[in-house]
């Protein structure tokens, strides 16, 4: 099995790019990969823990939580998270948070890397 | 497992979006990453800009003034310091009217690399010759 590190810097609400990048990591995992995903820029703003499910809005908290339970490792940008107030007291717990090298650092060991932009 | 290369693709105009800046402060951070690598083990990115990823790359950037945030000029001075290569389509800065010699240089701040303006066509084999490419 190989190692599949994804670049999502999309934000959770607005478009769809999130969403593909977490039901991407879930199949990637289900099929026995071994699964990064780094999120920058408006992605950081999904890791704040809390969220409330309005059905008019797209949630990740729950998502989050269960692709972690499976093993699928989530890293947010610091800086990108805290521009936004979010902060790590109060996010969703198994987060990691780290810096740009985190990315660059899981890359060096993937097989694939799928660099998802954001606006 | 070595030096992996990673080829960053600026394809956005800068301050209009956030990941065209991304993209340079992440191809920046090569400079750190070997704390969560072995021994041996490289990233070297190139970091590459082309089609409107080439408007915003000018001297004398008053982004502080007008937008409160550090100026892409900056960033890429910082670039030239942690000698990262830096590429920027020549096509592309004639279609815009942008005269190379305009791009930021940090040279007079003791840096030993300058931004390179290249032909796209060898901006095309720097991303075949990346492992991994990162479009932005």
């Amino acid at each position: 099995m190989g190692k599949l590190t994804i670049g999502c810097f999309p934000g959770l609400v607005g478009n769809m790019s999130y969403d593909f990048a977490l039901k991407l990591a879930e199949a990637a995992k289900d099929k026995g990969h071994d699964v990064d995903v780094w999120f920058s820029g408006n992605a950081t703003g999904s890791i704040a823990a809390g969220q409330k499910h309005l059905k008019d809005y797209s949630t990740a908290e729950q998502h989050l939580t269960r692709l972690m339970e499976k093993g699928v490792k989530f890293c947010t940008c610091e800086a990108c998270s805290v521009a936004r107030g979010v902060k790590k007291d109060s996010s969703i717990e198994g987060v990691i948070w780290n810096a740009m090298h985190w990315y660059l650092g899981s890359i060096h060991g993937a097989d694939r890397v799928l660099q998802i932009g954001g606006e | 497992m070595g030096d992996v290369s990673c080829a960053f693709v600026v394809q956005k105009p800068q301050y209009k979006g956030e990941t065209s800046r991304l993209a340079i402060t992440h191809a920046i951070s090569y400079q750190t990453v070997e704390i969560l690598l072995d021994d041996g083990d490289t990233v070297t990115p190139t970091l590459n800009f082309i089609g409107e990823g080439v408007l915003g790359l000018s001297q004398s950037q008053k982004a502080m003034e007008n937008y409160g945030i550090t100026s892409t000029e900056n960033h890429m001075m910082n670039c030239c310091l942690v000698d990262l290569e830096v590429n920027v389509c020549k096509e592309d800065l004639e279609k815009y009217g942008i005269d190379p010699a305009t791009l930021p240089d940090a040279e007079e701040m003791g840096a030993d690399v300058s931004i390179n303006v290249v032909p796209m066509a060898d901006i095309k084999a720097k991303i075949d010759a990346a492992r991994h490419v990162l479009i932005f």
